[in-house]
């Protein structure tokens, strides 16, 4: 590796030429990072590169097959989390760590507990010292608060303060905005340089290329587990990371086209939906998706956007309001007579709706028809008709696999979600709901199902596309709208939507700015 | 049964009244019965703790009716085995405790350790379906015990006697409006009479210790507790083998405290009992041992029915009733119960879900 | 055979049959030679610890060759080991039908029971009604009442999210009562010193093989068939077997996994309702209060041992029944108590939970060790499906 900058300082932390092998897979092929004191360090790659791999090694969650790695320049070996946490490595995971119905102080206090005597915890002094620390870093907390009722933004914080609590003299982020609005990233990076300035050394886990450009220090990009180079923000920009990110030159945005709207395929007036635990969670929703346009859902996750489409395509109910589909009332339909009627569903979820992991390819791909000729006369399934069908749709939809009757378990993500695809897009649509279509893929996947939806919206499909990636509905939208507690808040055009704009949208919902925003920057 | 009998009855009583007499019924007969409930309390609000240990932790364990069962008759057949070596029995004045007596309870308690870390072994570490592990734990307890008290039946032996009761002094239990409370947690023998403590105890540890804090973490989110150094393994292991000891206890209490004997299948769902209480309890001490008292109330009604029974016309409608549905009646109501209050009470999230340690990716 | 339609044509792997075999039947016969091993120790054991005889070495073997002659020795012994394993094939249909669909039915011996009540109930008014009709009227009342014993803790787990497993085994218990009180009370023959039913009389399922050999077997057989057909071949199978594996998935596809689940209960309540009525009308033809007290329990051990497979039930069964069968014979020359049988089924069963050990152990390799298709336990007391 060539230090561009000298050897001014020791690296605070140095990996060298750490491979771990999976079963079929290196995850990492020969990795080499240096963190210096003080140092924003990008990690930069697409999902499945190999970056989570690298933190698990380096937070000993996995055990790496070759290399080492060297704090303060001395070898060690990390046997586990504990031992990471010990060394002053922390983590602040992708999909946060915290356990929801304990409170914030219990959150942060657990597996490093202040301890009143031998067997029971120091509650109040943990307190003192959570409420001394947010106050150190610009925030005031609530330790008592549940961690389930705090916001995603909170959240974060209290991961980042369950670090400090830890004395964490080296921090992983990994994905830290992804849920994130720009205004609450815009804080989160406050924090961060901050924690830098106190010589804190961060190594930040992204695929977003401006982020990493505006907040790291240096950047590393690896590729299918090896770095395939190291830069510095202000001697490379975005199509330099992206070429190295991805292998090859790349579009940073689909082309969409031009969309030709027709008439109104769903309209949705005055729709209210309630959550699991009976709580209103759409609170109200007017919006109508034309044929040949793509609608865009931008919000912070858990604003009634699940609902909403749940409501939509008739897996949950809404107590109040009216659903209507070319103009038939469709309110209360069940999924089955929604589907039915041309409607198409990719969930969020692929693994808890999309497809049933321990059943064959085949069948996931008749999941939703499997009772209809040609798969069935009567109750009799016919599995030739069956496998040929699916032996079609593999071949159209480039779902790479051994054969129809594996289990779709033993496929990667990306061909598990075009396996989903293939089933929801290959029939004349009226209506394509997709929520969050491309969340945790590959690049070339992500463009796959993408050009896939923009061709079902220019056959004529009107499409709803829910993402918690604002650049995701960004770059598809027709038009936007924008999501907050339970309300679409403003209806924006897709093409001149600017970022900052819809982020500020989704973070407030256009009115004041909240009083925990306030806080912060305070 | 003759249905039309019984309706014809219903018209000529006004129903206010019966609400009344029963009412006067459950006055009359529960006091007096107090020290009976607590029996009846006993081994399903230790069997409940056990369930509240492992589930908070996130293992379920069905197999407590089998725990106990096998701590039963380890009771039983330990005190059989060994009251030979120790000649004539000299119980001690308090809780007529004897050396074998203390022995067999201790062999109880280690058998249904042991049991409960074979349930770990096979749903932690071997992540089997740990429904399926504690029915073949139910199984297998049913059948052994079976087994070796027919053999050892054949030589009806005797035991090593039983615990005998505390009697509270009198000027506690004839205190005005507690005084039954205080002589039906405390005329009771030494497993039963340390079931308060036990559950105060159990309660305080699981919500101020780190013990407590851990465990509840492993139950509801491993991975979270895993990033930050916890061993969700070991706490797993920890918290259903320490589970063990409170079934064991309750089995001893049926062999050894409550009787003395061993009969087959003692238990009599006990266990299964113990589950609904805990869901009910919504996974507390406290509150399983106030739903355990409810059903205790409710078993030992079924007994009280047939032997004294209520006077009145409430009494003869119960009197066309065949007494076998009144002995139904605590299953039937565990089963009300578990449909009436499963709706508004969450377990652990990550209850009954094996844990693997590392991502696959 | 895993729970999946069978792979036609090119798709299933060619290996030689034996190896396929091997990969299936391997662990349950490892299983079972290991329990027998595992037995004969208990047997030694508590010989020399519990009884106090004159120990003999070769106790086991006296005990396991008059276990197997007493199953086997013989044209009417066979015939025997047929009858006791005919209600273990339907029990274990019922219980494996449950787990196909993600549902543990432990009450499939409460439905055994009702089973047979409503069999006795419609045989013994139709004892002087035509064969035929008596038969055919005695035969659904106790798939009916049986269903009935099963729709309700689907009904509540549907409704309220009531977990089975212990509502299940409560209705066990007051099967118990239940039975009790009819059969001492309205169902009693009036002055019997015992509390005993009347004969079915011509309600009695026909003999066709040998003295005790009656049509339930027949029954039995044609009951696998039709529940593997079901599972496998038809679109409603797809809908119980999606449910089990997945039931938000199932949701999402336009199932209804509230209403499986009751049809499923219900129908596998109605199997072991079926294995109650063909002991009363093939076997016992009356009832006593003692009525058949194992049967439940050993289907879930056949359900478990042929991994929940309709077809695997069959010989799984077989195997238990044959072990009932000869236990008499085994007390009388060997005196063990026959509960020595149940003891044998618990090891069954738990060499066959530890098998994941016993592959790497002994290397074997071969299907997977789920035992359920999805394999995940829920939290007592969740409701899983929405």
């Amino acid at each position: 590796m060539t230090d561009e900058t000298g050897p001014s300082l020791a690296p605070a932390l140095e990996m060298r030429g750490i491979t771990k092998r999976y079963p079929g897979v290196v995850a990492n092929d020969g990795i080499n990072l240096q963190v210096r004191p003080g140092e924003i360090h990008a990690l930069l790659g697409e999902n499945g590169a190999g970056k989570t791999t690298l933190m698990n090694v380096l937070y000993g969650l996995a055990t790496p097959d070759e290399g080492e790695i060297l704090l303060d320049g001395k070898v060690v070996t990390i046997s586990g989390p504990a031992d990471a946490i010990a060394r002053g490595i922390n983590m602040v995971h992708q999909h946060f760590m915290l356990v929801p119905v304990l409170t914030v102080a219990e959150n942060i206090l657990l597996g490093d507990e202040t301890m009143a005597n031998r067997i029971f915890l120091d509650r109040r002094e943990a307190r003192r010292r959570i409420i001394e620390l947010g106050r150190r870093f610009g925030f005031e907390i609530d330790p008592d608060a549940k961690v389930g009722s705090l916001s995603v933004g909170w959240q974060q914080r209290v991961e980042i303060l369950k670090a400090l609590y830890r004395n964490a003299r080296i921090l992983v982020l990994d994905e830290p905005t992804a849920v994130l609005t720009p205004q609450e990233t815009d804080e989160i990076f406050g924090v961060l340089r901050r924690l830098a300035g106190e010589g804190h050394s961060i190594v930040f886990i992204s695929h977003k290329l401006y982020e990493v450009l505006e907040i790291a220090d240096r950047i590393t990009v690896i590729r299918r587990g090896r770095v395939v180079g190291e830069r510095l923000p202000n001697a490379t920009d975005e199509e330099d990371l992206a070429t190295l990110m991805v292998g090859r030159e790349v579009q940073l945005t689909v082309d969409r086209g031009e969309s030709h709207p027709a008439e109104v395929v769903l309209q949705v007036t005055g729709l209210e939906v309630r959550d699991d635990r009976g709580q209103a969670a759409v609170k109200g929703v007017d919006l109508d998706v034309r044929a040949g346009e793509i609608f865009g859902i931008a919000g912070v996750a858990g604003n009634g956007q699940d609902e909403l489409v749940e409501a939509i395509v008739g897996l949950r109910k809404s107590t109040a309001g009216r659903i209507s589909l070319a103009g038939q009332d469709v309110t209360g339909h069940s999924p089955r007579a929604m589907n039915e009627d041309a409607v198409a569903f990719v969930p969020a979820d692929r693994h808890r709706f999309g497809l049933i992991l321990s059943f064959p390819l085949a069948d996931n791909l008749v999941l939703t028809s499997y009772y209809r000729s040609p798969y069935a006369r009567g109750i009799v399934r016919d599995p030739k008709a069956i496998l040929r069908d699916a032996a079609v749709a593999i071949e159209r939809y480039d779902i790479r696999t051994p054969s129809a009757t594996v289990r779709v378990s033993t496929l990667s993500g990306g061909n598990q979600q075009k396996a989903v695809v293939a089933r929801e897009f290959d029939r004349d649509l009226k209506l394509l709901v997709l929520d969050q279509p491309t969340r945790g893929l590959d690049v070339g996947s992500i463009e796959f199902i993408h050009r896939q939806v923009i061709a079902k919206r220019d056959a004529g499909a009107a499409v709803l596309l829910v993402s918690a990636e604002l650049d995701e509905v960004l770059e598809m939208s027709d038009r936007i709208g924008v999501m907050y507690g339970g309300k679409i808040v403003a209806v924006l055009d897709g093409r001149t939507a600017d970022k900052n704009e819809v982020g500020l949208l989704m973070a407030t919902g256009g009115e004041e700015r909240s009083a925990a925003t306030a806080a912060v920057t305070a | 049964m003759d249905i039309t009998g019984l309706t014809n009855g219903l018209d000529g009583i006004p129903v206010l009244g019966l609400v009344f007499q029963l009412a006067g019924y459950l006055i009359h007969v529960i006091p007096p019965n107090g020290p009976n409930i607590m029996q009846q309390a006993t081994p399903l609000a230790l069997a409940a703790i056990c369930g509240v240990l492992c589930e908070r932790s996130g293992v379920v364990n069905i197999g407590i009716e089998g725990t106990m069962l096998a701590a039963a008759f380890t009771a039983w057949v330990v005190g059989v085995a060994i009251q030979p070596f120790f000649g004539a029995p000299n119980p001690s004045d308090i809780f007529g405790i004897t050396l074998p007596l203390l022995i067999a309870l201790a062999a109880a308690v280690g058998v249904a350790m042991a049991i409960s870390a074979l349930h770990a072994w096979l749903s932690i570490s071997l992540r089997a379906d740990q429904i399926i592990s504690g029915t073949i734990i139910n199984i297998a307890a049913a059948g052994l015990t079976g087994y070796l008290n027919q053999l050892i039946s054949q030589n009806s032996p005797a035991g090593a006697g039983e615990f005998a009761r505390f009697v509270p002094p009198a000027a506690l239990t004839n205190l005005p409006v507690i005084g039954w409370i205080l002589a039906m947690l405390l005329s009771q023998g030494p497993i039963s009479i340390s079931v308060i403590v036990l559950v105060v105890g159990t309660q305080v540890w699981l919500f101020r210790s780190r013990w407590g804090l851990r465990t509840r973490a492993v139950g509801e989110h491993p991975r979270a507790a895993e990033t930050v150094g916890i061993d969700v393994i070991r706490v797993r292991y920890r918290n259903v083998i320490l589970g063990g000891v409170f079934a064991g206890l309750a089995g001893a209490f049926l062999s050894i405290e409550a009787t003395n004997s061993f009969q087959q299948n003692m238990t009599a769902g006990r266990g299964f009992i113990a589950l609904a209480a805990m869901i009910m309890g919504r996974w507390t001490p406290i509150g399983s041992f106030g739903a355990a008292l409810l059903f205790a109330t409710f078993l030992q009604l079924g007994q009280l029915i047939n032997i004294a029974p209520p006077s009145g016309q409430l009494g003869s409608i119960m009197g066309s009733v065949p007494p076998q549905l009144f002995d139904a009646l605590p299953y039937i109501l565990t089963i009300v119960i578990l449909a009436g209050v499963v709706g508004r009470s969450t377990p652990p999230a990550a209850d009954g879900q094996p844990y693997e340690r590392e991502a696959a990716s | 055979m895993t729970g999946r339609p069978a792979p036609s044509g090119p798709a299933r792997a060619r290996r030689p049959f034996l190896t396929r075999a091997w990969a299936v039947l391997a662990v349950p016969i490892v299983v079972t030679f290991l329990s027998l091993l595992l037995g004969a120790v208990i047997i030694l054991a508590s010989e020399l610890i519990v009884t106090g005889r004159k120990f003999d070495p070769m106790l086991w073997f006296t005990a396991y060759s008059a276990l197997l002659q007493g199953a086997y020795g013989g044209g009417d012994a066979i015939i025997q080991t047929l009858v006791y394993t005919t209600p273990l094939v339907l029990g274990g249909l019922a219980v494996a039908f449950g787990f196909k669909a993600g549902l543990f039915n432990i009450g499939a011996q409460g439905q055994f029971l009702v089973g047979a009540l409503g069999a006795v109930v419609v045989g013994v008014a139709l004892a002087d009604a035509p064969a035929p009709l008596a038969i055919v009227a005695a035969t659904v009342a106790g798939i009916v009442a049986g269903g009935l014993w099963g729709f309700i803790p689907g009904f509540l787990k549907a409704v309220s999210g009531a977990h089975e497993v212990v509502s299940t085994i409560m209705l066990n218990y007051v099967a118990v009562q239940l039975l009790a009180a009819l059969v001492s009370g309205p169902l009693k023959v009036p002055k019997s010193p015992s509390p005993v039913t009347y004969d079915v009389g011509n309600a009695a399922f026909p003999i066709f093989l040998g003295d005790t050999g009656h049509i339930g077997i027949i029954l039995a057989i044609l009951a696998a068939v039709l529940v593997w057909w079901l599972l496998f071949r038809t679109t409603w199978g797809f809908e119980i077997r999606s449910v089990g594996a997945n039931p938000d998935a199932a949701r999402y596809a336009g199932m209804r996994p509230k209403l499986l689940t009751v049809a499923t209960m219900t129908f596998s309540g109605g199997l072991a309702g079926l294995a109650g009525t063909s002991v009363l009308l093939g076997v016992s033809h009356s009832m006593t209060s003692s009525f058949g007290t194992t049967v439940g329990f050993d289907s879930i051990a056949v359900a478990l041992l042929a991994r929940s497979n309709p077809l695997g039930v069959l010989p799984a069964a077989l195997l238990f029944g044959s072990m009932r069968a000869g236990a008499g014979l085994m007390q009388i020359n060997a005196g063990i108590p026959v509960e020595l049988v149940d003891v044998l089924q618990a090891t069954i069963l738990l060499f066959l939970v530890a098998s994941p050990v016993l592959r790497r152990v002994l290397r074997l390799r071969g299907v997977q060790a789920g035992i359920t298709e999805s394999g995940q336990t829920t939290a007592l007391g969740v409701k899983p499906a929405d």
